[in-house]
């Protein structure tokens, strides 16, 4: 702004005060003016690009609260003309889909509580004891992430089927207790604090599980936040390794089962799509709940590239 | 451990380890190499190796049309993937980088999609692309049965996938937006740049490490994909999404053939493998910091 009011003068040689005023206060104006067509003009675009993206949930809640013979028009009828809650009765009676919540709400509550305990053990070690083998252990462990589940999913089924525990809790769980990458974020929460915070702990008689549970996870709540939410949703998510286990309507998640309204028949488009939103709020309530902590505890030191 | 108490001492720190370990030495290692010894023989229904063959699984597959038309299917759809959910994402980042009224809102919005089941997403998809009912073919007056069409039905679930990404890499390209001084852009502003020559020349090199490890992260993931396949097409129509994933699954639970299925997963690990490898490779060179 200065800078070109300097250069107005310059230009003009001779300009009296009020002339400068005035100058100046357009000039204001005209910022203003340019400060608010940018703001308008990013909020316009964010508002279009925000549609597209949430385009799919949109349609699909819109869906699930139309009348069956409303879709099934030619014309393009974007909301329900009269609204109905039909369509999630008729999915609650259609499919035992409360079982199938409560089975994935069983699974990824176990597998969120399972990693969390495995991989803070595991990080503990790793950062605060010295023992042999501790470089190489981390490596095998760090490795690990570079295996695509679906290289070791076949033998697992095999290994599985072998021991007669298919279509059980314990097989939908037990695979997914720990993850490399739990381990890695922890340690790297962990190596933050210092060494001598360890030694004193242990000097006024502190033992190693006391000091994880008084000190280590108060401390590192947000990493802990972090690792429960993505744990959670990626849990609550899973599809091929459900698929394959599980084979009764007791054990399914809810993930396969909302595939079996897919195949009812296709009158019942409206009532799937209701299954299906309400298969989705529980991990959306999930995520814009913890969206603080994960962003916190993932982003703002683990990936500093 | 029973023995002195000097040797309970040493044993102490490797107890920590023993749960993590004992999950992955039975659900990782020990299935990963059991899956390359399956790869090397014919096996019964059971699963249970039965026959020697040597290589015979891999030279089989990788002279059969259809597992080459598999590995090209994937290529493809790999592509689009990380293209389109990289740049879905950094569209995103970038409008919602600086602070504007409802800010909040919008980046729920955009990193929303990282919550959705590929299942549930899938379903969603479906109705949108139905040839009749769906939403794509009223909006845009087009009559395509969009995934029945080899043409269309690979870019449809490639899409879908895209978009499913598009949110964790708004959230690391948020992330690394938020490591750029902002300074240089001031005196880039002074200098007369315009934004477009900014976003090439600042804030593109100054993304580049996120966007590398968002880039080697998105195409690990593009390769497993597999929930939104089986619900949208099942492979077809004619194998136009039969991807190494689906190939894997169909041949193992469908056909039993173990041993081919497992040397599938096999040559899926090493083109992963060998990818990560190489992009490792030239981020020592390419990447500035």
């Amino acid at each position: 702004m200065s800078q070109m009011d300097t250069m107005a003068i310059n230009g003009q040689k001779t300009i009296s005060r009020e002339e400068l005023l005035a100058l100046k206060k357009r000039m204001n104006a005209r910022a203003l003016t340019r400060r608010r067509i940018r703001t308008g003009g990013l909020l316009a675009a964010n508002i279009v690009v925000a549609v597209i993206i949430l385009l799919p949930l949109l349609y699909a809640v819109s869906i699930a609260f139309m009348p069956s013979n409303e879709l099934f028009t030619t014309d393009l009828n974007i909301l329900p003309k009269h609204p109905t809650l039909q369509n999630f009765a008729d999915a609650f009676t259609n499919i035992p889909l409360l079982r199938f919540i409560l089975n994935s709400f069983i699974m990824a509550g176990c597998i969120t509580i399972g990693q969390i305990i495995t991989c803070s053990l595991a990080a503990f070690a790793f950062s605060f004891l010295e023992f042999k083998g501790k470089g190489v252990l981390f490596m095998v462990v760090m490795a690990t992430m570079m295996v695509p589940g679906e290289a070791t999913i076949i033998s697992n089924y095999l290994t599985v089927g072998n021991l007669g525990m298919l279509d059980t809790y314990p097989v939908l769980i037990i695979p997914y207790l720990t993850s490399a990458m739990g381990i890695f974020l922890f340690r790297q929460f962990y190596m933050t604090f210092p060494k001598s915070l360890y030694e004193s702990a242990k000097l006024d008689g502190c033992g190693n599980l006391r000091f994880i549970v008084k000190i280590l996870i108060p401390l590192t709540k947000s990493a802990i936040g972090a690792m429960a939410v993505y744990t959670f949703i990626n849990a609550w998510n899973m599809y091929m390794w459900p698929l394959l286990v599980t084979g009764s309507n007791n054990m399914r998640t809810v993930q396969i089962g909302i595939s079996m309204l897919n195949s009812v028949d296709s009158q019942s488009i409206t009532m799937m799509i209701a299954g299906v939103v309400m298969v989705i709020i529980p991990s959306i309530a999930i995520f814009i709940a913890g969206q603080k902590q994960l962003i916190r505890g993932m982003f703002s030191g683990a990936v500093k590239g | 451990m029973n023995t002195a108490k000097k040797k309970k001492m040493n044993v102490s720190p490797y107890l920590y380890l023993v749960p993590c370990m004992l999950v992955f030495a039975v659900f990782l290692f020990y299935p990963f190499f059991k899956t390359i010894f399956l790869s090397l023989f014919l096996t019964d229904k059971m699963g249970q190796a039965k026959i020697f063959v040597g290589l015979q699984n891999y030279i089989d597959l990788l002279t059969s049309e259809s597992f080459q038309n598999s590995l090209k299917v994937t290529l493809i759809f790999v592509v689009i993937v990380v293209v389109g959910g990289m740049l879905l994402g950094l569209i995103a980042a970038v409008l919602c980088n600086k602070a504007f009224p409802g800010i909040r809102v919008f980046s729920t919005a955009y990193a929303l999609p990282m919550a959705i089941a590929s299942s549930s997403a899938a379903m969603v998809f479906e109705i949108m692309l139905h040839p009749t009912v769906g939403i794509v073919n009223k909006l845009t007056g087009l009559n395509i049965n969009w995934l029945n069409d080899p043409k269309t039905a690979l870019i449809c679930v490639a899409i879908l996938t895209a978009w499913l990404n598009s949110g964790i890499n708004f959230l690391y390209f948020s992330a690394g937006l938020g490591n750029i001084d902002e300074t240089i852009y001031e005196r880039a502003s002074v200098d007369g740049a315009s934004s477009v020559q900014k976003f090439f020349s600042l804030t593109l090199p100054g993304l580049s490490p996120i966007m590398f490890y968002t880039l080697v992260v998105n195409i690990i993931q593009a390769f497993q994909s597999f929930g939104q396949i089986k619900i949208l097409t099942e492979g077809g129509p004619d194998e136009a999404t039969n991807v190494i994933v689906y190939s894997i699954y169909r041949d193992a639970f469908f056909n039993y053939r173990f041993g081919s299925a497992a040397a599938q997963s096999v040559i899926l690990f090493i083109i992963v493998m060998l990818i990560t490898l190489v992009m490792f490779r030239i981020e020592k060179k390419g990447v500035s910091y």
